[in-house]
């Protein structure tokens, strides 16, 4: 198990800083990094090394927390603790910021593109969650205020193919919303974590979420359909969410992300261990009840926190990671034969 | 993550608190000045603990001219540290059940402690804030969230007003 995780490199990204998060973009030729520097770097493959292509230190007066790419790629969002969201259109290596989103009261944790690049989300401590609709003219419009959460929200991310979002909040739930009749609701609450959830990943299928805490679990929530063959109850019209697995044991402190390979479906997660681990479904579990097995595990991944976890979308187990040390590591994933 | 009043002007949340004898400055071990003899950082090891504990003990209180020591709102032996597995635990408790400065006296603890050991090392439990109040929970869920003692410590006033805890009076 010790060699199905391989340090390919290793960079200094964020000097005497955090290194708070990463996203690819959709092609897997690109990862944006963020940081407590103010700044977003993006770095490219240069034959088996990666470089700097370009920083982006304009935009922000503190810590930038999170980066997310558009599904077309042409577009970079950035979420900062400075309460504003940062839109970047790329021309070649180079990064324009065209608008900021204000609006939110005090720092936006998290920000997400819907899978049909019309729609993006974001959420802050102010405990909301925000809508925001784009025309073709890249004019922004925040078409609904979610108030669900009592707390911080630290995490939005949404379904791979539907326009469902989920939020993940320091309440200790995970909520899930739709459109209805030209506005955003509320439609569902995941309670089972006991602490902190700090970020959330859907399966390829979008038929499963994972959740990871400060309560040391990973949880897996499954969608039940009204009328589904394993009696679920679900009220009305509306799907019902059941944690059908929880992960317990195998982190020894705060799990700050988890991510779901869309190509694999391995699940990796970023520990304030240090570590990093990742896990398989085993074959032939039972799909109401699944069963996952610990196949990588690399204790001292980084020197301090592992913030985030990032599968490329078209390399198979290529995965990057970054720390509360600034730094940023390429590694590949194999899993061991038989598995 | 602080609320607002505290510092400047405004009541004393209480004006009159017990005062404590301050234990006197740490003689310095021959030990300590000889530089081939690494440092390890153990509660165990006494001369390390004690310079821990004189670290936070000198923090000065947000509210009176004096120390965190001289207001016993914290003790040596709440002090629990790990140099192997790269721990450090801290315990205190504020001067009265409903002090709305625990936060903030949290948060000096805990950038003091973050200032002062290595990197390796992690505030584990956030500080711990000892009370009899159920409230006691939320003060230390906010003190262990490292994202919002991030951006609180990217206020400038709040930094401020942790700075001048911190600052060595004469």
């Amino acid at each position: 198990m010790k060699d199905s995780l391989v340090l390919l490199s290793r960079i200094l990204a964020h000097p005497d800083s955090r290194c708070w998060f990463l996203a690819w973009n959709p092609a897997g030729t690109l990862l944006a990094s963020c940081g407590g520097d103010r700044s977003v770097r993006i770095w490219g493959r240069e034959g088996d090394s990666w470089v700097c292509r370009s920083v982006l230190c304009e935009g922000h007066q503190r810590t930038v927390r999170k980066v997310a790419w558009s599904p077309c790629g042409n577009y970079l969002a950035s979420a900062s603790f400075d309460a504003t969201t940062c839109i970047w259109k790329k021309n070649e290596d180079d990064f324009e910021c065209v608008t900021t989103l204000e609006g939110h009261e005090n720092e936006v944790k998290s920000v997400a593109w819907a899978p049909s690049g019309n729609l993006l989300a974001t959420c802050s401590r102010d405990k909301s969650v925000w809508v925001w609709e784009v025309d073709e003219e890249d004019e922004y419009e925040c078409v609904s205020v979610l108030n669900s959460h009592t707390q911080d929200v630290k995490h939005v991310v949404w379904h791979p193919s539907q326009e469902l979002l989920a939020s993940a909040s320091y309440d200790d739930t995970v909520k899930l919303y739709r459109e209805e009749e030209d506005d955003w609701v509320c439609c569902a609450t995941l309670e089972g974590h006991e602490s902190t959830v700090w970020s959330l990943a859907f399966d390829p299928s979008g038929q499963r979420l994972a959740s990871c805490s400060d309560d040391r679990t990973v949880r897996i929530w499954r969608q039940y359909l009204p009328g589904n063959e394993q009696g679920v109850a679900c009220s009305g019209s509306e799907a019902s969410w059941k944690c059908v697995c929880t992960l317990s044991g195998f982190h020894s402190r705060t799990i700050y992300d988890v991510a779901w390979c869309q190509l694999t479906g391995a699940l990796a997660t970023a520990c304030g261990d240090d570590a990093i681990r990742v896990f398989e479904e085993d074959p032939g579990s039972d799909p109401q009840q699944p069963t996952f097995s610990l196949t990588a595990h690399v204790p001292q991944a980084h020197s301090q926190d592992v913030n985030c976890v990032a599968w490329n979308p078209k390399e198979r187990g290529l995965l990057a990671s970054c720390s509360d040390d600034g730094e940023l590591a390429f590694w590949k994933y194999q899993p061991s034969e038989g598995i | 993550m602080v609320g607002s009043g505290g510092m400047g002007g405004g009541l004393l949340e209480n004006a009159n608190p017990l005062i404590y004898e301050r234990s006197g400055d740490r003689p310095v071990t021959a030990g300590e000045e000889d530089e081939q003899v690494p440092d390890s950082i153990d509660a165990r090891t006494e001369s390390s603990f004690l310079h821990l504990a004189h670290l936070i003990r000198s923090i000065n209180d947000p509210e009176h001219p004096l120390t965190l020591e001289e207001l016993n709102v914290v003790e040596q032996v709440r002090v629990q540290v790990s140099d192997p597995e790269s721990t450090v635990a801290v315990a205190f408790t504020p001067t009265i059940p409903h002090c709305s400065m625990a936060t903030l006296i949290g948060l000096s603890i805990k950038v003091k402690l973050l200032r002062s050991l290595p990197q390796r090392f992690k505030v584990i439990g956030g500080v711990r804030y000892i009370s009899p109040l159920s409230s006691f929970h939320l003060v230390n869920k906010q003190l262990a969230d490292k994202e919002r003692v991030a951006a609180a410590l990217e206020n400038t006033h709040l930094l401020e007003v942790v700075n001048q805890c911190l600052s060595a009076r004469s």
